[in-house]
């Protein structure tokens, strides 16, 4: 056990806060939450400056154009950007964390030149075509239909929770190429063009009032086979690979965010006079226990992952079910401090209240997730 | 390259681990768990097999006799002692073998009670030689202070301790003419950690419990733990085990003092919480005299109690947002 950060390490910090400091004060304006274009342009305008200044695809392999960076460097990057306030990954999420890496590992060279470079430049953004309406936590029983014709395919269907689908360039799209194969063996991974004709884009509307989501409706879209990632049918083993990234560093920034935001609480309280109450105090108290054990497992994750040089393992499903309900703990405490003053949607703790409902639920459920601790850490017997 | 961050066990502690686990479970296996039940009075024997082994002198520098190794791995220790249940002043013996002679071997048994708004309990008062009380707020240079008596010199009433492993005695009169050179501070905090090490081992031997016995038994024709009710309750209790190990096992490495507060908080819930839970796994059978599980919560419960409460720790740790002093502290900044 050993908590300290090598010199190297401390070097790139030090390097990477000097940059923070020259770059982040010639940002632009940050554009409204429902300015979609907008925000797509600042999102692309941040990684083209990470890009440039040789910190764009940190973790990728550098084969793949990344920096080949250790796990650790990662999070001291995430850590860093987050405490420095620079802007969050943003529409580039799904190309940076789920779409690139999966080309990266699972693609050929030709389909790595074509995508990953516009990915790192901030120059082509892509969206996630997962879930469907009858496919949520079951996503293997997904519907949507890629019938081959020649050298493309004809792809029917719907899919739900796109996000930024309406400012994506490309869609990682999960589709079903062998209806007759047992569910986990007919799928196959397609990048598709999102100007392609048949694809119809409608903002879904969430509880929080915001639009990053959509639905998507695809009516005979006709993609080539030579964007299909890995081999036909073996999409979900390609796909498993993007969801590990995504449970691995995800949450990185997020932590350091809570972590933040829990010392403001404190202060707010104590200016409001709310401080004077033992159980919302004991409550923070214990909140601050549990954020900074949450940063401990973190780093405990990522140096897993550097040193079985493969991604992160369960060790993941642990982290998000705890994390995912503190987060939840954390804003109702907010709320708890900020009295009458929780009614005001337009805070910004109580738009994050509303945005950290969809926690538990997103990027599987804590239901699933407790599953998957059950069945696959303690080796429990599968039934329902 | 190889970076520094690192909570993988070295081989020597893993070492260590699986030495203290060997031996526990050959000395301490559970008929002689059961045994110590009926008959709670130490065994001296084993008490010197512990000093023998290093238990006590784990962390004295080698020219005084000692083995020379740090807070980690007195942690690695101190959770096999939870998991096995050892019983007896082992915390109070291990931050006390440099202060009072023969503790280091296990020769002699010392206790140790923190002075407190209620009752203060003495955990094994027929087993020690010696105890030493802290008293003061618990905070450095405000008062705090520390005395020593031998154990014939100090009044007590019996209590009739909810845990039977670990007898109790309520202290009456000590004799304040012996007061101790000590950093209390530092011996409060270390107390803490090593308590929550216990609790951070209990608690991982009751998801063990629990879920051998969701697999073995069966009901409607199933193993139990195939329904998700019980699978959600098993996977919670891991869930708890991994966060509190990520807080000891940290706080053991910067020794910060909101850090072993924080580790101390949430090993105390996780020690009680999956206790409660493995109950609830093993069903009828888990409310027997006969089942361990009990044993598990009830020591829970009083380590709960033991160098700071869940009530002190979180007024503690809100001090230290407030203070800024929580995010100037190690977490997450290594300067």
């Amino acid at each position: 056990m050993d908590l300290a950060y090598t010199a190297e390490e401390e070097d790139f910090r030090a390097r990477l806060r000097r940059w923070l400091g020259e770059v982040l004060p010639r940002l632009p304006a940050k554009p409204a939450a429902a300015d979609w274009p907008g925000r797509r342009a600042y999102d692309a305008a941040w990684q083209r400056m990470l890009y440039d200044a040789g910190y764009a695809g940190l973790h990728w392999p550098r084969d793949a154009g990344g920096q080949g960076a250790t796990p650790t460097q990662h999070l001291i990057f995430l850590e860093e950007t987050e405490r420095a306030g620079a802007p969050y990954v943003g529409a580039n999420f799904v190309g940076l964390l789920h779409a690139g890496p999966t080309v990266a590992a699972e693609g050929t060279a030709a389909q790595r030149a074509r995508w990953l470079p516009p990915i790192l430049r901030g120059d082509e953004i892509w969206c996630q075509g997962f879930s469907e309406p009858d496919a949520g936590s079951d996503l293997a029983s997904l519907r949507t239909r890629a019938v081959r014709d020649g050298d493309t395919y004809v792809v029917s269907g719907s899919k739900l929770w796109t996000s930024h689908a309406e400012v994506a360039d490309w869609c990682e799209l999960l589709v079903r190429t062998d209806p007759a194969a047992p569910r986990h063996r007919g799928i196959s991974w397609l990048a598709m063009p999102m100007d392609a004709p048949g694809v119809t884009v409608r903002p879904l509307r969430t509880l929080a009032g915001s639009a990053e989501f959509a639905e998507m409706f695809l009516d005979e879209v006709r993609v080539p086979v030579g964007n299909r990632v890995g081999a036909e049918h073996d999409g979900w083993r390609v796909t498993m690979v993007t969801l590990s990234f995504e449970r691995g560093t995800a949450f990185v920034g997020e932590v350091v965010a809570c972590r933040r935001v829990l010392g403001e609480l404190a202060r707010t309280a104590r200016a409001n006079g709310r401080w004077d109450d033992a159980v919302l105090r004991r409550r923070l108290g214990g909140l601050a226990a549990e954020f900074t054990a949450l940063w401990r497992l973190t780093q405990w994750n990522v140096s897993e992952a550097q040193r079985s040089g493969g991604v992160p393992g369960t060790g993941g499903s642990v982290f998000k079910l705890r994390y995912s309900h503190a987060r939840q703990e954390l804003y109702d405490a907010a709320a708890e401090v900020l009295g009458a003053g929780a009614l005001d949607a337009g805070h910004t703790w109580v738009a994050d209240r509303l945005a950290a409902l969809s926690y538990t639920i997103a990027a599987g459920t804590s239901q699933i997730q407790q599953n998957i601790v059950a069945e696959r850490i303690l080796g429990l017997p599968k039934g329902r | 390259m190889t970076a520094a961050v690192d909570f993988r066990l070295t081989d020597d502690q893993r070492a260590l681990r699986d030495g203290t686990r060997e031996l526990l479970a050959g000395r301490f296996g559970r008929d002689r768990l059961r045994a110590a039940v009926e008959a709670p009075a130490l065994d001296r024997a084993l008490w010197r097999e512990l000093g023998e082994a290093g238990f006590f002198a784990l962390r004295l520098p080698a020219a005084a006799g000692g083995v020379g190794l740090g807070l980690p791995e007195a942690v690695l220790v101190f959770e096999e002692a939870g998991r096995a249940l050892l019983p007896g002043p082992l915390v109070a013996c291990q931050v006390l073998a440099s202060v009072v002679d023969g503790v280091a071997t296990g020769e002699r048994i010392a206790g140790l009670c923190a002075a407190a708004a209620g009752p203060v309990l003495w955990e094994h008062p027929a087993d020690c030689d010696e105890l030493i009380l802290v008293e003061g707020a618990g905070k450095e240079g405000e008062g705090d202070r520390a005395f020593r008596a031998a154990a014939s010199e100090v009044a007590a009433a019996p209590l009739a301790s909810v845990d039977p492993l670990t007898p109790l005695a309520r202290l009456t009169d000590f004799p304040r003419t012996a007061p101790l050179a000590l950093d209390t501070s530092r011996l409060r905090r270390e107390a803490a950690l090593l308590t929550a090490a216990q609790q951070l081992g209990s608690a991982a031997r009751t998801v063990e419990m629990a879920v051998d016995h969701a697999r073995r038994r069966e009901q409607f024709g199933v193993p139990i733990g195939s329904f998700q009710a019980v699978k959600h309750l098993c996977a919670q209790m891991l869930v708890r085990t991994e966060i509190a190990r990520s807080a000891v096992y940290a706080a053991s490495v910067t020794g910060d003092a909101l850090e072993v507060a924080g580790a101390k908080l949430l090993a105390d819930e996780a020690a009680v919480r999956n206790a409660r839970d493995c109950l609830q796994v093993q069903g009828g059978m888990g409310f027997t005299w006969e089942a361990d599980v009990h044993l598990h919560l009830k020591r829970a419960w009083l380590r709960a109690e033991r160098w700071g409460a869940a009530r002190e720790l979180a007024e503690l740790l809100a001090e230290g947002l407030v203070t800024g002093a929580e995010a100037e502290s190690e977490a997450g900044v290594v300067e």
